[in-house]
């Protein structure tokens, strides 16, 4: 159980997805003007998240490692990312509408995410390590052990990814009202204060043991 | 290198099979009317309907859960085209138009202080509730006319105005304003009263040289209580806008002069 613990500070605070990994900028700069929308793609984000990381670990470990095919895991996984974000949107508006409207609109903009895809690549990293050592015959945690923790992980940094996107949305909103030298505003000075929001995090570095 | 590209092949096979099922048997079909109703609105998504956008509209006029004409932004036009594609009569609706409740210039409302910070209205209350001597008043730093999307308000001596021709009553100004004193009021009302202090009346002649006082005069010479045209609120005189005073000399007779005939921007402007 603390090992969980430990991923989740991890991602969250040490590795934050977006302030020390650089993943999932472009949201992080488009919808972050208002707290709403930004709670909106949080939501977003984490669902799509999870669910994506359950998938391409099952394509990766059934599929991608029985056959040595590791190389083309970001190909596969980009195939499989959008169409199953695409699936979701369609069954999410039949089954679940009111999650429909509070999320629909962020779901086409995170399809091929690239902080989807850097959680999906991380776990495929992890997959590969640990089927390395399984074949050498060195004592390992199970597989079912991986799987969960994977899905986890991708958990745990959409919530980083979600804690970074609201405090920054917050800021700039806190912003708009500031009057900074024609040259800075607008994007200029979001970026300025997306770095030194980046810097603040550097501070959470060596809180934990990182698994990942 | 074979089998590689069988399995990516293969995904991408299972991928689109899945979503055509899907798209076959689980999408929702939408009323074809919904989209044709969004196309005749205006697309401006001002809200000023009640609904979240143009087309939270559409679906509820589709619905046949919301009053068609409520759209202020397109008007009688708009309202007959969405008539012809659904088959329905338009009803009229009042036209509504944004109302600044203060007329507290800066020659006759007094500043209590110099505030030279950053030119917005939300800041300036922030600050110690602003400069203005009366916490009511309009602060005349332009949130509002910040918001307005048709550009319908100005801003002349400290004090935000609204230009009825251009407004469209999306209450975008209503919702900006940190002394909530715009309100959405009855295009048609001519009479209303300038202010929003509801304290005593030397409390309020402290501040300012035209708040109301709530000397009932007004009620008065519009027909006595009876007659349901103001509404007092401690020591304040409202417009009961659900029926309005038509005798424009009731205004002219307002000792405390904070009642005006149509002050909005009719001329001149």
């Amino acid at each position: 159980m603390s090992y969980y613990l430990v991923i989740l500070i991890g991602a969250v605070l040490v590795n934050n997805f977006v302030l020390s990994r650089f993943l999932g900028c472009c949201p992080f700069l488009g919808v972050s003007k208002k707290i709403e929308t930004a709670l909106g793609m949080s939501g977003a984000v984490v669902f799509v998240m999870t669910v994506a990381a359950a998938v391409t670990w099952c394509l990766d470990f059934w599929l991608l490692v029985p056959y040595g095919l590791g190389y083309i895991h970001t190909l596969a996984f980009i195939l499989v990312i959008a169409a199953l974000v695409q699936f979701i949107d369609i069954a999410m508006k039949r089954f679940l509408p009111p999650l429909h409207a509070a999320l629909g609109i962020f779901l086409p903009l995170i399809t091929t995410n690239c902080a989807v895809l850097g959680a999906a690549e991380i776990n495929h990293a992890q997959l590969d390590k640990l089927s390395k050592l399984v074949a050498s015959g060195a004592a390992a945690k199970s597989y079912l052990a991986s799987f969960g923790e994977a899905v986890f992980f991708s958990f745990a940094a959409a919530l980083g990814f979600a804690l970074a996107l609201v405090i920054f949305s917050g800021i700039r909103e806190k912003l708009a009202h500031a009057d900074p030298p024609r040259c800075f505003r607008g994007i200029a000075v979001a970026l300025v204060t997306g770095g030194l929001l980046s810097l603040a995090f550097m501070g959470f570095s060596g809180l934990v043991k990182l698994p990942y | 290198m074979a089998t590689a590209i069988l399995i990516i092949a293969g995904i991408g096979l299972v991928a689109a099979a899945a979503l055509a099922v899907a798209d076959r048997y689980l999408s929702v079909r939408e009323d074809p009317r919904i989209g044709m109703v969004t196309a005749a609105l205006p697309g401006a998504n001002c809200g000023g309907c009640g609904f979240a956008g143009c087309d939270g509209y559409a679906r509820a006029l589709v619905a046949g859960t919301a009053p068609n004409g409520a759209c202020a932004a397109g008007g009688a036009a708009c309202a007959e085209a969405v008539a012809k594609i659904l088959g329905v009569e338009a009803t009229a609706t009042e036209r509504r138009v944004a109302l600044v409740k203060c007329c507290g210039t800066r020659s006759e409302a007094i500043r209590v202080g110099d505030y030279n910070g950053i030119c917005d209205c939300n800041v300036a209350a922030a600050t110690a509730g602003g400069d203005k001597g009366c916490t009511y008043g309009c602060l005349g730093y332009g949130a509002c006319a910040n918001v307005c999307p048709k550009g319908a308000i100005t801003i002349a001596d400290g004090l935000a105005k609204v230009d009825k021709r251009l407004c469209i009553g999306c209450g975008k100004c209503v919702k900006a304003c940190p002394k909530h004193i715009i309100e959405l009021v009855p295009a048609s009302a001519t009479v209303h009263v300038l202010c929003a202090n509801p304290d005593k009346g030397p409390a309020v002649r402290k501040v300012c040289g035209v708040g109301c006082m709530g000397c009932h005069l007004c009620e008065k010479n519009s027909g006595g209580k009876e007659a349901g045209h103001f509404i007092f609120q401690g020591f304040l005189a409202k417009v009961n806008y659900e029926n309005p005073p038509t005798d424009e000399q009731v205004a002219a007779k307002c000792p405390a002069k904070c009642m005006s005939v149509d002050p909005h921007f009719e001329t001149g402007h």
